[in-house]
């Protein structure tokens, strides 16, 4: 029933670590030292440069015969330089800044997430606490999460005959199953000794939803919203290839179509810091919400 | 016509599953006193937590009424705070706020927001915890954790507060110090308490009168022991006092030769 963890990166903690030692002894290096914040921020920051420069430059090698049919990091900045140059520009239908369609393609995903986060934390709630809704609902989930994405695409523009809201439905049908999974099970394991104390405070319904099974369930339920954002992220740019339009994804197709392939590889760099930003919101979100107690 | 203050009567307790069913209590009755001390000491299985449950109104008793002040309880209630032998803090809240959550939902009508802020610091300081009221339960001590669940639990007003083996994870040393602020705010508050314990100098140095009970399953009280005992009672001095010793040992003789668990032997 649990969904699959969140990825670590392997590059976040033994630099901490070592950090740690570093603080411990502020005062006894020599007076030349750098200052402290320099010398963390040097240990997150040189290790994935250096990793960075050294695949470009195996990327530049690699590609630089001139009958490549992927163009070499140089020709990629120099053919995109007018698009990496003005990201704000505007002009007619679906010829706009890369900024635009970033934004038009975060736009659908939020209003498709918020609506899975809300619904699946609804729906999560109801199936943890009743064994009746688990019975009945959960197989049926169980075979609907399976679905691909875009499986559900020409379903819902048939429904809707209009690509954007089909788009938005994509999200949420996305984003919606590990919401509800992880917020079911974090329900399901609220320990019986909060459910005691909750008795014997003679909590209503009202109370105990908001005092105790939500902020016990936090941690599910965030684990649950982290992997739907990168879901969302990862189909509408699929859903976007298909229905047209302003658009990151639509813009990668177009730019397919136009055999521009340094447009495709700016607009998939684009797409992967987007991704990660949106992964990194969320944490910082679950982070500050559930403040580290996901036990005593 | 006088009735005791809190009155079990005739307590049975019958888990059912599938087709078997095992009686855990069996005709348990005690009546306990205003400002009464009781303990209940038994080896593990006697359905003692059971019946703390049941009085707690978590449980229901198969048949059996518990009556306090003259009305029947079955449901949990605030007059019946409990202690529970993992602390039971909510890991979300701070110090304060565990506290202060039982404080407004049980005095959300009677005291005003100011009176509610410093009943809670009040109970926190009756427990000695003021210094760690903005600290998370994961950042403090067990014994620590402990005193809280007290300080919330006494916070209620309860009129029997219900101790569930409160000491029983504990190193000695912090269970020695937490028995003596027990002791200290029964002085004070004089609250009527009963307290589950496997530890019989625990149950001789806190009550006035000690509950043994019988082993399970079908477990009764088999022996009520009055602890003649002054207060306030001093640990050191009693280590050699004749009635504490007594106490302590026909407590002893009641677990270890006449009720000795079987698996055990």
């Amino acid at each position: 029933m649990t969904a699959s963890p969140v990825p670590i990166r392997p590059n976040e903690k033994p630099p901490v670590a070592k950090i740690m030692t570093l603080a411990l002894s502020p005062k006894t290096g020599s007076p030349r030292r750098f200052p402290q914040w320099l010398t963390s921020l040097a240990a997150h920051v040189v290790p994935p440069v250096i990793t960075l420069v050294f695949l470009l430059v195996l990327w530049e090698i690699l590609c630089s015969s001139p009958t490549a049919s992927v163009p070499p990091p140089s020709r990629v900045v120099s053919e995109t330089w007018e698009l990496i140059a003005h990201p704000f520009y505007a002009g007619q239908g679906v010829d706009q800044g890369l900024f635009w369609h970033i934004l038009a393609s975060l736009k659908r995903v939020a209003l498709g997430y918020c609506l899975a986060a809300v619904a699946g934390i609804a729906l999560g709630t109801l199936v943890g606490q009743s064994e009746w809704a688990m019975r009945g609902l959960d197989p049926i989930f169980q075979v609907l999460r399976t679905v691909p994405p875009l499986a559900w695409l020409p379903l819902s523009l048939a429904a809707f005959k209009d690509g954007n809201p089909s788009a938005i439905f994509v999200i949420f049908i996305t984003a919606i199953w590990p919401i509800i999974i992880n917020t079911a099970v974090g329900i399901r394991n609220i320990p019986q000794d909060y459910q005691n104390v909750a008795r014997v405070l003679r909590l209503n319904q009202f109370e105990y939803f908001t005092k105790i099974m939500i902020p016990a369930a936090a941690p599910y339920i965030f684990t649950g919203l982290r992997i739907g954002i990168g879901l969302s992220w990862l189909a509408i740019v699929a859903a976007e290839m298909l229905i047209g339009g302003v658009g990151i994804g639509f813009f990668i197709w177009d730019a397919w179509n136009s055999s521009r392939i340094s447009d495709i590889i700016l607009a998939l760099i684009y797409v992967g810091i987007v991704g990660y930003l949106l992964d990194r919101a969320i944490a910082f979100v679950a982070r500050t919400v559930t403040r580290n107690t996901a036990s005593a | 016509m006088s009735k005791p203050y809190l009155s079990l009567e005739q307590i049975d307790m019958v888990f059912s599953r599938g087709g078997a069913s095992t009686q855990v209590l069996n005709q348990v009755s005690l009546s306990v006193e205003k400002g009464e001390f009781i303990s209940i000491i038994g080896h593990s299985g006697c359905g003692k937590s059971t019946l703390l449950n049941i009085v707690a109104g978590l449980t229901q008793a198969t048949r059996g009424v518990v009556f306090l002040e003259g009305t029947v309880v079955d449901t949990p209630g605030p007059d019946r705070a409990v202690v529970f032998q993992n602390h039971s803090l909510l890991p979300w809240l701070t110090v304060y706020e565990n506290v202060k959550l039982a404080v407004d939902k049980v005095f959300s009508s009677s005291k005003s927001r100011a009176e509610r802020h410093e009943w809670t610091m009040r109970n926190l300081e009756l427990v000695q915890m003021v210094h760690a009221r903005d600290k998370r339960p994961s950042e403090v001590s067990g014994g620590m954790k402990q005193r809280v669940g007290i300080a919330r639990a006494l916070a209620m007003e309860p009129k029997v507060l219900l101790l569930d083996e409160p000491f029983g994870a504990l190193d000695a040393l912090t269970r020695a110090h937490l028995q003596d602020q027990v002791m200290q705010i029964h002085t004070e508050l004089a609250n009527t308490v009963l307290m589950i314990t496997h530890d019989v100098d625990e149950a001789v140095l806190l009550s006035d009168r000690i509950v043994m009970m019988t082993n399970g399953p079908s477990a009764r009280i088999g022996e009520i022991l009055d602890v003649p005992l002054v207060r306030p009672r001093r640990r050191i001095e009693l280590a050699a006092d004749a009635t504490y010793i007594r106490c302590r040992s026909s407590v002893l003789k009641f677990l270890y030769e006449r009720h000795r668990l079987v698996e055990a032997a």
